[in-house]
């Protein structure tokens, strides 16, 4: 009996490594963060976009409505992409538009909003991209959606259709 | 051997005289911690956007008087454990920590065990 | 075009060649007692076809034959040709016809040069052989061709990552194989002794050659990497406890304990089931690795193309491997029935097994702290990472036994010694931990673990040093491999301990200057090259003693794929390296610039060259 015993176990923990692996190849190895849903979000201050005057973050997401917070720059290639969409959702009093305008060159990032629009009520400075870290992003872009002072949903990445509808459906 | 007991006790005693510098310090944690977006490296190797403003946060923090693991705990909320190198020791990661101690540890077993030793 | 057609069909004929070559050594393992003409001359036949299938490869990569999927995928015709040739391994396809090559040719150089073995002994050696050549044969050809057919032909490829464009990497990827592959030639030799009941002293001398060879290039190709990653990939780190370097560490770990613990087998018949276990464990890691880079079940810096099938075939080979030794293992191996094994504790076999267990250990980390992240995933969906702060915890304390078992193993006598020197070895110990502590005391950080552990590597540094005029010739392999590594470890330790650096934003005319260093951004020159273009960033740099140096670190915007490197500008002397990169900084007009103070790096690569002396001198060494 003795003697059986060590290969069993030997043979059994190697049976358990193989399904472990094999179940591991099924996954993705892309790492989806958790979304940090209702979770409160940061308080930041900042320059504004175009004044030049300091801002806190907690006197624009005051109120009970929606807000949508969207990181950009327009050396970023995707947020040329997700611009059309977020011009579109702007239409949509339901949800206010925040910009952040990450890590840019000023009077690029102007141009790039004279051309293509500008759907955000206030865009703040992220020169040094660390408000975004604050807020948990990757990169650029990157966009929360915000009620009542927490975070309802994230997207990392840019903008689409299918998503655009699914925030429709929220802020409704 | 009372030569080197004696000498030992003397290394211990000297005391430790760590002293922290931010820049220092910064690296320490920076190192610790994983940069997200590139996948394999730390903060402290990469140079890519991300690692960059996170290398500026760090020092923010520590500014602020933040410590290492208060600085370790704020990223830990923003990203999750994902973002440490350093895993703690924590119900998840007991088997990391004590298994290899516990291969040892049988490892010595075995040896014992099947050889016989005289001096 | 013609090249791949050549390169395809002769894939498939050396995988028939290696059926055939299974049922042949199957029939004369049962029938005849003389080694078949046939199993040699096929084995020769195997490997011819693989090298034309391999110059097929590599012809199509030389003239850009973007009809080939592969070629189209990793090349592109502004590449130089030197990259053009040695993008035939970059890349999966390539790397894995490599591997073939390697594996066929090691074992026609096994069945040529073994001569004073037993013949059924060779031919089982080649069945097993055989399995594996077949397994990844199939592998090739169904998940991994590197003849696809590309229909309409491109005009353009897509071009090979700039950073795997290096001479230091265009070599490594050979030089590791021959150390990965070579230990295959372990394991079926492992698992043909095993079933014929022929694990002895003599086998363990005959094998000792092979287990040599893979060490060496293992050696060598883990530190072409690592000075490559030095240099390329990151801010003057060499070994980053990625988990494509961790692969490599493990079969290496496995290696040299198997390098240990054949010298016992060698002289007494005791730890061969040990021995049969490392053996096989050897190749199977090497697998393993191969399984866990290439399938994408774990992240990574160095990442070649995933595919699931692919992991899925490597795994089920893997374990089709593993099984099958286990199989052997269990059914033919009886241990002796004389259980008690007697030593003596002062003894070279006591002290070899106190490697091995301390290797072992090593290898567990590597191990856990590489799949654990995998497991707790699949497990309970938790992600974390495990990375050097891990590994430095769990090994470091290890290491000062370990190094001071390493000084004195080597100064006791088999079966029985007692030790002559006793004096001398405790006043080298003190004189170790003093001059350490004298070192140490100087830098205020971590006083007494720095200490400590620097005196071990010391303690060891000095006992190898007196070895070498006390012991002249005798054992001056072992002794050189482990003076190499008490080098290692110890520029390694003074490494850590003095590179200093200095991270700021320069713009061209500015400056940086702190009390030790001065660094001038003077100039940026921009230049287009074939493949790229280049802006070289011109700096001066005054240190303390008013010794200036020009260093002139470079940022390389590749066009095909389009990627921005940095090059770092590294002057390396004696004593130190002076190391300096930029990066871009995303709309700024200022670099980024850092420069180290690197000390004792030339030491960290002389000293694993030294260490792989010894085992290329052993080698090479006269039968007494």
């Amino acid at each position: 009996m003795k003697d059986k015993l060590i290969p069993s176990i030997i043979i059994i923990s190697f049976i358990i490594i193989f399904l472990i692996f094999y179940k591991g190849l099924q996954e993705t190895n892309i790492y989806i963060p958790k979304s940090e849903i209702k979770k409160d979000i940061p308080i930041f201050s900042s320059v504004k976009f175009d004044s030049n005057e300091n801002i806190n973050s907690s006197e624009i997401f005051n109120s009970n409505k929606f807000y949508l917070l969207n990181i950009w720059a327009s050396w970023c290639v995707p947020c040329r992409q997700e611009h059309t969409y977020l011009m579109r959702l702007s239409e949509n009093n339901k949800v206010t538009l925040i910009g952040l305008n990450y890590k840019d060159n000023f009077n690029n990032a102007q141009n790039f909003l004279m051309k293509l629009g500008n759907p955000y009520e206030v865009i703040f400075l992220d020169e040094d991209g660390t408000i975004s870290i604050e807020w948990g992003a990757y990169g650029v872009p990157e966009t929360f959606l915000i009620h009542k002072n927490k975070i309802v949903a994230k997207y990392i990445g840019p903008l689409n259709e299918k998503l655009i509808n699914e925030i429709n459906s929220i802020v409704k | 051997m009372k030569n080197l007991k004696i000498f030992l006790i003397i290394l211990l005693i000297i005391p430790n005289l760590s002293f922290a510098d931010n820049q220092l310090e910064r690296n320490k944690i920076t190192k610790n911690l994983r940069c997200l977006i590139c996948q394999g490296q730390s903060v402290y190797d990469s140079d890519s956007d991300f690692a960059n403003s996170m290398k500026i946060l760090v020092d923010k923090k520590l500014e602020e008087g933040l410590s290492e693991n208060e600085i370790y705990d704020f990223f830990k909320e923003k990203y999750g454990e994902w973002i440490l190198y350093d895993p703690g020791l924590n119900k998840n990661t007991y088997i990391l920590w004590l298994l290899p101690l516990l291969i040892f540890l049988l490892g010595g077993a075995i040896i014992m065990k099947k050889l016989r030793f005289k001096n | 075009m013609i090249y791949s057609v050549v390169g395809y069909y002769a894939l498939i004929l050396g995988l028939i060649s290696g059926s055939i070559l299974i049922y042949f050594s199957i029939q004369n393992f049962r029938n005849s007692e003389i080694l078949d003409a046939k199993i040699l001359s096929l084995s020769f036949l195997q490997l011819l076809f693989v090298v034309i299938s391999f110059f097929g490869l590599i012809l199509s990569f030389v003239v850009s034959d973007f009809s080939n999927e592969t070629v189209f995928n990793n090349s592109h015709t502004t590449k130089p040709l030197f990259y053009k040739i040695t993008g035939t391994w970059g890349n999966h396809e390539g790397s894995l016809l490599l591997w073939l090559l390697v594996l066929t040719l090691f074992i026609f150089i096994f069945l040529l040069r073994t001569n004073n073995q037993s013949i059924k002994y060779k031919t089982l050696t080649t069945i097993f052989q055989q399995i594996i050549i077949v397994g990844f044969f199939i592998f090739l050809l169904k998940t991994s061709n590197p003849f696809n057919y590309l229909f309409p032909i491109p005009e353009e490829g897509l071009g090979l990552n700039p950073i795997l464009q290096d001479p230091a990497l265009a070599i490594h990827p050979p030089i590791l194989y021959l150390g990965y592959v070579g230990s295959s030639i372990i394991f079926s030799s492992a698992l043909a002794a095993t079933t014929l009941k022929m694990v002895s002293g003599s086998w363990a001398t005959h094998i000792k050659k092979w287990t040599l060879v893979s060490w060496i290039f293992l050696t060598l190709g883990i530190l072409l990497g690592s000075i490559w990653a030095y240099y390329e990939l990151g801010w003057g780190g060499f070994w980053f406890w990625d988990p494509v370097e961790n692969v490599s560490l493990m079969p290496w770990l496995a290696l040299t304990t198997l390098l240990h613990c054949i010298l016992v087998l060698e002289k007494k018949l005791i730890l061969t089931s040990w021995v049969i276990i490392l053996s096989i464990a050897t190749f199977t890691l090497s697998m393993c690795g191969t399984f866990l880079v290439r399938s994408g079940i774990l992240n990574s810096v160095h990442t070649f193309a995933n595919d699931p099938e692919r992991g899925l075939f490597i795994l089920i080979f893997l374990f089709v491997l593993i099984f099958m030794s286990l199989f052997i293992f269990f059914f033919f191996h009886k241990e002796d029935q004389n259980n008690s094994i007697n030593l003596f504790w002062l003894s070279k076999e006591s002290a070899i097994i106190l490697n091995n267990w301390f290797m072992m250990y090593f290898l567990s980390v590597v191990l856990i702290g590489t799949v654990y992240p995998i497991f707790l995933d699949v497990i309970s969906s938790e992600k974390i990472s495990v990375g050097p702060p891990f590994y430095h915890k769990l090994i470091v304390p290890f290491l000062i036994p370990f190094l001071i078992a390493m000084a004195i193993g080597p100064q006791l006598k088999w079966i029985k010694s007692n030790l002559d020197s006793k004096k001398i070895l405790i006043f080298l110990l003190l004189v170790s931990i003093l001059i350490s502590y004298l070192v140490v005391k100087n830098f205020n950080k971590n006083l007494l673990v720095n200490t400590i552990l620097i005196s071990s590597a010391f303690y060891l540094f000095f006992i190898t040093v007196r070895d070498f005029f006390t012991k002249k010739f005798k054992n001056v392999y072992q002794n050189i491999a482990h003076f190499g590594f008490s080098l290692l470890i110890l520029s390694i330790l003074f490494n850590n301990l003095l590179s200093s650096e200095v991270i700021t934003n320069l713009k061209v005319g500015e400056s940086y200057e702190n009390s030790k260093i001065k660094i001038i951004l003077e100039d940026i020159n921009q230049t287009e090259e074939k493949n790229y273009n280049s802006v070289v960033a011109n700096f001066k740099i005054i240190s303390s003693n008013g010794k200036i140096n020009k260093m002139s670190p470079e940022l390389r915007i590749y066009n095909q794929p389009s990627i921005v490197t940095s090059e770092a500008d590294i002057k390396t002397s004696l004593m130190k390296d002076k190391f300096i990169v930029i990066n871009l900084v995303q709309n700024q007009e200022y670099f980024n610039v850092r420069y180290q103070d690197k000390p004792f790096m030339l030491w960290i690569w002389l000293s694993v060259l030294l260490f792989s002396m010894g085992g290329i001198l052993s080698f090479f060494k006269k039968k007494i």
